[in-house]
């Protein structure tokens, strides 16, 4: 295969602590190689520039059934916001909701490499699959989500944290995934009586277990198996004023519990789009930010991440495994609402959504999420998404970016809003100085996320050995534009990016693309006969497909790579 | 030894039943016994294999008139051809194809600047302009099994089009919060006629054909409150049954509505499924209630999924931008282009244009290129320029479908196609790789 090297980049590699030194990057048969090594081949010019591993995506929803449930319901999102056909591409539909190939394409552009699908209900798992086989460029991981599967809560109800992660171990085998999602825990299942759980003590209705037993239990579970990537939790009651509260609660859960793993990673919870989960006040009319007392709490636990849920202030489609709130959220907007609940398993629900400037909550919400961002400690736990499509699309992420990094974007935006004054009353942003620099945009968007996903010996650093996935932006360290616009527009339209040592992306177009990969947890640890036996019944008498078709086929997963791991327990 | 083969997917009906035990010859060329299907999806398996009578080559007409054989490349460089040279060429189909072989269309199609388009365009295309609107507050069936204790059929038949659908899923299954089964179920049948699922329901309204909508805006008074106002007697059916069958849905733990093509394809087509869904809504405040398209044919949801990640359309599809895709049920659907004769060549794949489309359309599609790829002799492979033979999903090809409840379900193959014949996919992957060798120049994916 090819070499080649990118030289006199400034490189921001925070799995190596380095910091904007210019250095050569080598690259070899797809992997990142000492620049000494290569002696022929391809050399780009980086100097001026900035050069970084390629993005990791820690929580996204690109590929699977409500994905293709938002597509599907919204033409509107085609028509007149769809780019066209380039060169060396398909079509690219899709503005809130891209089709798979906008997606692939779109995400190149931005720099970015692989992306974890973060909610994959495991009945729909060869859809997801499918799906990635038509997701160019990009490596994907995908979640299966359990916070309110039958089997768990009746093993975690009884204590039985073995069978619960032989179970586990069975489900990640059987739909090649990478982690446990955990979405509402026991809310969901309510929900498919129509009732919620918005406490963490509230009682599932018929299971006799509470969210917080199921969050417990199932921290305890990642970490006897010592998976990647820690529990990856949506907590009750999101996104109503008081949020707060329930979040807290939930982080607590891991309060005390230590990680057991042999992928570098340090946290035992991860807490999804915690913007969602930040808010404070009673009810819409006081509703206000909590990021404050938030980060107090979330800077002094070393074993919790999270990733915000920026608020991008755009039109949007919402979808989530939570689907009490997506039945709630219709109300407010008496919009088109769809819902797929998931025998056995989860549930879903779709609604198109605006996030209106002249609107004050949408402002907080907003505000919130740049506030959590301004003020982490750590930005190897703090990471950049916008739990896509949900608070904004993906495509947005250079211009959170420039917010970021400079207060006057901010400023000019926040003082446009029609109530600006209110949203100043409502939160901090305005006080708010700092600018972070791009080691931080780095961390948040690459070595952080691949340290919390486990996957941080391939991705989201550039030591030799690693993947070689490497974006390059027009962005001098040393003489950073005046215009905010331009730092937007550098994120957005990378110089080059390269996807396992092919230019896929030059100058913002893509012009290649590279075998995509999927990446999923094979944990050995094996079953035992009592939960086969449970497996075998419930497939019998409760599940609508046999036990034998549920198991994705190996030859429905694309290019595999499987992240194999003894159970530290075992 | 004959084998058995277990957990086999049914190619036939929109239940997509995955628990077929096919009996297999020792040569594993025949299927001699099916266990677990219903009468009508019997026949699909006896179809498959090397059995006699299976067309085994491509069949292109002569200028006399007849079939003469061909290769499999003769075939494909004539499709191939036939769609570079044509303006605004039709692929339409897809009820009994995999979803490998409808994201091979897609890309064939996307290269060829066409129309791309599938069965529901003449079926549950009216469903897809509701939920366009109005959204779908659905679920998987097992839901249905394990929840619900009040059915609604409304529109369908299922005793005759999803024969397992009530055993399986919906009325008589023994679920976990549904432990008496049948007993614990209360099953309403809206329908202008008296069916057979009519014979096992509770309650059943014979709505005035062609009036559904008034029932439904009947409904919706009752559930917000306004019973007072409606009147007598709406399409047919009495206020107090009418009251009666309201409090019925107020008061059950779970409803599922089911719908079929009695409701949209009856007067109100679509408008007749947004009120459903409106409906669905309201139930809502009340209890849980989610409702389903009872979709025809085993992966006829299948396009609508594939499409939509690939293009973020289901069906109805204009690529001829080649570069952007675009959707206008009535523009751009397959029997209103054929109607206004703007299609120049055509594909039957999976399907059975001949015998589904107007007389007046076919005539017009005749008047161009016509190819068919099915496995069986049907009305369009006999006016076809050309017949491509191709194995049977679930039969002899795997692959991924898409149940009526958009649950992927993984099928199996369970006999050898005649040597040579290849899979939808494969055919039509090889007609785009003869495509990009004519035209040169190719975009990577
Ligand atoms: S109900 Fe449908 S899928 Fe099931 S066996 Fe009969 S025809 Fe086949
Ligand atoms: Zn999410």
């Amino acid at each position: 295969m090819s070499e080649m090297i990118i030289k006199n980049g400034f490189v921001f590699d925070p799995l190596a602590g380095i910091k904007g030194e210019k250095k050569d990057i080598g690259i070899k048969d797809g992997k990142i190689v000492d620049a000494s090594e290569v002696k022929k081949g391809k050399e780009i010019d980086a100097s001026g520039k900035t050069v970084m591993a390629g993005g990791v995506d820690i929580h996204t929803h690109v590929v699977g059934p409500k994905v293709n449930v938002g597509r599907l319901m919204r033409p509107e999102d085609k028509l007149f916001r769809s780019r066209t056909k380039e060169r060396n591409t398909r079509m690219q539909m899709g503005f809130a909701v891209p089709s798979t190939y906008a997606t692939g394409y779109a995400y190149a552009r931005m720099g970015y490499a692989y992306v974890n699908e973060a909610a994959m209900p495991p009945l729909h798992s060869p859809h997801v699959h499918e799906e990635i086989r038509d997701t160019p460029i990009l490596d994907i991981s995908a979640m299966p989500v359990m916070g309110n599967n039958w089997f768990q809560m009746e093993y975690l109800k009884q204590g039985e944290i073995e069978n619960n992660a032989a179970y586990t171990a069975w489900l990640l085998r059987a739909t090649k995934g990478i982690g446990i999602k955990c979405v509402n825990p026991g809310g969901t299942e309510a929900w498919g009586w129509g009732m919620n759980c918005l406490t963490i003590h509230d009682p599932v209705p018929y299971f006799d277990i509470t969210p917080a037993e199921i969050v417990k239990g199932q921290i305890q579970t990642n970490e006897f198996l010592g998976l990647p990537h820690s529990l990856h939790v949506h907590g009750n009651n999101l996104g109503n004023p008081g949020s707060a509260e329930t979040t807290l609660d939930t982080l607590k859960l891991a309060e005390g519990i230590t990680t057991n793993n042999k992928f570098g990673r340090e946290q035992v919870l991860h807490n999804t789009h915690l913007q969602f989960h930040s808010y404070g006040g009673t009810g819409w009319g006081d509703f206000e930010s909590a990021s404050q007392k938030m980060m107090d709490y979330v800077n002094k636990q070393k074993n919790i991440s999270f990733d915000v849920g920026f608020v991008t202030l755009d039109e949007t489609t919402t979808m989530t495994a939570d689907g009490p709130f997506e039945y709630h959220l219709n109300h407010l907007n008496h919009l088109k609402w769809a819902n797929v609940d998931v025998e056995l398993e989860t549930a879903a629900g779709v609604v198109p959504f605006v996030y209106d400037k002249n609107s004050k909550v949408c402002d907080i919400q907003w505000a919130i999420g740049l506030e959590l961002a301004l003020l982490a400690k750590d930005h190897m736990k703090c990471h950049l998404t916008t739990d896509h499509p949900n608070a904004g699309p993906f495509t947005r992420y250079p211009r959170v970016i420039k917010w970021l990094m400079s207060k006057q974007a901010r400023d000019e935006l926040l003082h446009s809003f029609k109530y600006a004054d209110k949203v100043i009353d409502a939160t901090i942003i305005e006080s708010m100085d700092r600018e972070l620099d791009l080691y931080e945009i780095a961390q948040m968007t690459r070595a952080g996320t691949a340290k919390c996903l486990g996957i941080s010996n391939m991705y989201g650093g550039l030591t030799p050995g690693m993947n070689a996935n490497v974006a390059i932006y027009d962005l001098n360290p040393e003489d950073m534009p005046k215009d905010p616009e331009m730092i937007e527009s550098a994120f957005s339209r990378a110089a080059y990016m390269i996807k396992d040592g092919v230019v896929v992306v030059e100058n913002g177009d893509v012009i290649a693309t590279t075998p995509r990969k999927t990446i999923w947890t094979d944990a050995k640890y094996p079953l035992n006969e009592l939960v086969e036996r449970d497996i075998r019944e419930k497939f019998l008498k409760y599940y609508t497909v046999e036990l034998e078709n549920y198991m994705v086929f190996d030859d429905h997963v694309y290019n595999t790579v499987p992240l194999e791991v003894e159970s530290p327990a075992a | 030894m004959p084998k058995v083969i277990k957990n086999v997917g049914c190619p036939y009906c929109g239940c997509s039943c995955d628990d077929v035990e096919v009996t297999v010859s020792d040569d594993g060329k025949h299927v001699l016994e099916v266990k677990n299907v219903c009468a009508i999806g019997t026949e699909i398996f006896m179809h498959g294999g090397d059995r006699e009578g299976r067309i085994r080559l491509p069949r292109m007409r002569q200028e006399d008139g007849t079939f003469k054989d061909v290769s499999f490349e003769e075939a494909t460089d004539f499709m191939a051809k036939t769609l570079l040279k044509a303006k605004k060429p039709l692929m339409y189909g897809f009820g009994s194809t995999n979803c490998e072989g409808q994201a091979a269309a897609a890309r064939v199609m996307e290269r060829a600047g066409g129309m791309l388009d599938n069965c529901a365009s003449i079926c549950h295309g009216s469903s897809f302009l509701a939920i366009f609107d109005n959204g779908y507050p659905s679920c998987t069936l097992g839901e249905v099994k394990n929840r619900a204790d009040v059915i609604v059929y409304w529109g369908s038949n299922p005793a005759h089009a999803h024969p397992r659908h009530m055993s399986r899923y919906s009325i008589f299954p023994r679920g976990y919060f549904s432990g008496k089964g049948h007993k614990g179920k209360t099953v309403i049948v809206v329908d202008p006629r008296f069916t057979d699922t009519a014979r096992v329901a509770d309650h059943v309204l014979q709505v005035r054909q062609g009036h559904d909508y008034d029932l439904f805006c009947a409904f919706r008074m009752v559930l917000h409150g306004h019973a007072d106002d409606i009147p007598d007697v709406v399409a047919n059916i009495p206020k107090e049954k009418i009251l009666e069958v309201a409090e019925i849905l107020k008061n059950a733990r779970f409803v599922n509505i089911f719908f079929g093509m009695g409701l949209c394809h009856s007067d109100g087509r679509n408008h007749n499924i947004d009120i459903a869904i409106s409906m669905t809504r309201d139930i809502n405040q009340f209890t849980k209630c989610t409702i389903m398209a009872m979709r025809g044919h085993y992966n006829i949801a299948g396009p609508g999924q594939v499409w939509s990640w690939v293009f973020g359309f289901p069906y109805c599809l204009d690529l001829t931008k080649k570069n952007m895709a675009h959707m206008n049920p009535g523009e751009t659907s397959s029997v209103d282009l054929a109607m206004r004769d703007e299609v120049d060549a055509f594909v039957n794949i999976g399907t059975d244009a001949g015998a589904h489309f107007p007389i007046p359309a076919v005539q017009h599609l005749k008047k161009h290129p016509f190819i068919t790829i099915d496995p069986s002799v049907n009305m369009a492979s006999e006016i076809s320029d050309l017949h491509v033979p191709v194995k049977i999903c679930g039969v002899d090809d795997g692959g991924i479908v898409y149940r009526m409840d958009n649950v992927p379900i993984q099928f199996r193959q369970v006999v050898n196609a005649p040597d040579g014949v290849p899979s939808d996919e494969e055919f039509l992957d090889g007609v785009y790789e003869r495509m990009v060798e004519l035209e040169g120049e190719k975009f990577d994916e």
